[in-house]
């Protein structure tokens, strides 16, 4: 069901898309400032959508299984989905120069991948090995490049056009989506996406009782969380 | 001698005058632990009921908040431009919002683990941040961060940050839409609007 691209994604058909974005994207990434929306009455289609796929099949989803499982096997399968994405974090680290950071990822990706049992149990991070949080977004952020225009995907979510188009080179360093066979990688796919959404289950009560306007409320987490990430949780101060 | 007794006197007096006021990351943490500890032992709480959780926060937390600050901080520019009534009202209005969000968030706890970061403030300093991480197995740690300001004797929050989404800033393009839209009488209707239909709202019934 869930193929991010919502088509059947063969490695071909992703890497004509991945060129068309990049292609799409050098014209407007560098020009426009963080935080536009000059496609809002799409972007707020495109949210409508998304709102009503989450309702019906999304969240439900995502809810019987949050109260199916037990929590250590919830905390099993976040670590081990964090546990895979350790390696790409790792080269991001270096990639932004934070070689001490990078070397921690890959030490956590040993330990966990081996005591941790296939990264099942987070060990690394009881023996001070701090998770981090990197993308090739974020690594082309610290190198200048603007974020572009705010864009709502369906399934996705909000990204920049930066990030969108760095979400598909992410997928392409990531494991689980070069998995073999192809029924074994759908499946993985499907467990992260719901693990995800029902880590969000929370959030989602939380959205509904705050904002006045949920898209906008959603368009502005997603910038301040995207800066507060870029600059590893030390975001310098805006002034009013 | 006579230099080093002086000195002495000296380090005991500012000591104590120092422990006279609570210090921000302190106070940060004694409210955090009151308000945890309650909600560890309340059945009620844990099974949702909002109405509770409500005074909890109205009674612990919200004394420690300056709501002016935030509402100012929420609307930027036009604060301004709203007259003395009007700023009063909405304080008033967006008081009852972050309340009942707040409280929403405090429902899902579920002994998660509260971590301190250590404070680095010079004595002079009038705003600060106190940062603190929220632990839970098989997730990222989450950040919770809250802007302080001195007032007089006492240290207020003026702003609280989820994993660097602050929960003020956050309503700046909605409210400054809703002023664009019907002036800071039709922000205010607004929020007051979002607060009655959460009186009777479907808060309470989704239980987890």
């Amino acid at each position: 069901m869930i193929d991010r691209f919502g088509a059947p994604g063969n490695r071909l058909g992703r890497r004509w898309l991945l060129a068309g974005l990049i292609a799409l994207a050098s014209g407007c990434v560098l020009a426009d400032e963080d935080g536009d929306d000059p496609y809002e009455s799409f972007n707020r289609a495109m949210f409508a959508v998304n709102e009503v796929a989450d309702q019906y099949a999304a969240k439900p989803v995502a809810q019987a299984y949050d109260s199916a499982t037990p929590l250590p096997v919830k905390a099993g399968i976040g670590n081990f989905f964090g546990n895979v994405g350790d390696l790409w974090i790792g080269v991001n680290n270096a990639l932004q120069g934070k070689l001490t950071d990078a070397g921690s990822d890959l030490g956590r990706l040993l330990i966990n991948s081996t005591v941790g049992i296939f990264g099942l149990f987070d060990v690394a991070s009881e023996l001070g090995l701090e998770k981090h949080d990197e993308d090739l977004g974020q690594t082309l952020a610290v190198w200048g490049v603007g974020g572009g225009p705010y864009l709502f995907w369906p399934l996705i979510g909000p990204r920049n056009m930066r990030d969108t188009v760095t979400w598909v080179a992410d997928s392409y360093a990531d494991p689980v989506w070069s998995l073999h066979p192809i029924a074994a990688r759908n499946s993985m796919v499907v467990v992260r996406f719901v693990d995800v959404r029902a880590s969000l289950l929370p959030a989602d009560k939380v959205i509904e009782a705050a904002a006045l306007d949920k898209y906008s409320y959603i368009r502005g987490a997603y910038q301040q969380r995207r800066r507060n990430q870029i600059f590893d949780g030390h975001p310098p101060r805006l002034e009013d | 001698m006579m230099k080093k007794l002086i000195a002495l006197f000296f380090a005991v007096f500012v000591a104590t005058a120092a422990q006279a006021q609570e210090a921000p990351d302190a106070m940060v943490q004694r409210v955090t632990e009151d308000v945890l500890d309650i909600i560890r032992k309340d059945k009620d709480i844990q099974s949702g009921d909002t109405r509770k959780v409500i005074d909890l926060v109205e009674k612990k937390v919200l004394p420690n908040f300056n709501f002016t600050h935030m509402t100012a901080l929420a609307l930027g520019r036009e604060w301004r431009k709203a007259s003395p009534q009007q700023q009063t009202q909405l304080t008033d209005e967006f008081r009852t919002l972050l309340v009942r969000t707040y409280s929403n968030a405090l429902t899902s706890y579920k002994n998660q683990k509260v971590v301190y970061k250590p404070l680095k403030m010079a004595a002079t300093d009038t705003d600060v941040l106190v940062r603190t991480e929220i632990l839970q197995p098989g997730s990222k740690p989450v950040q919770l961060d809250y802007s302080l300001e001195k007032q007089g004797a006492d240290w207020k929050v003026y702003d609280v940050v989820v994993a660097g989404i602050s929960l003020v800033s956050n309503y700046r393009d909605q409210f400054n839409q809703e002023v664009r839209n019907g002036g800071i009488d039709g922000l205010i209707a607004s929020i007051a609007t979002k607060n009655k239909s959460q009186d009777n709202g479907p808060a309470k019934s989704e239980k987890k």
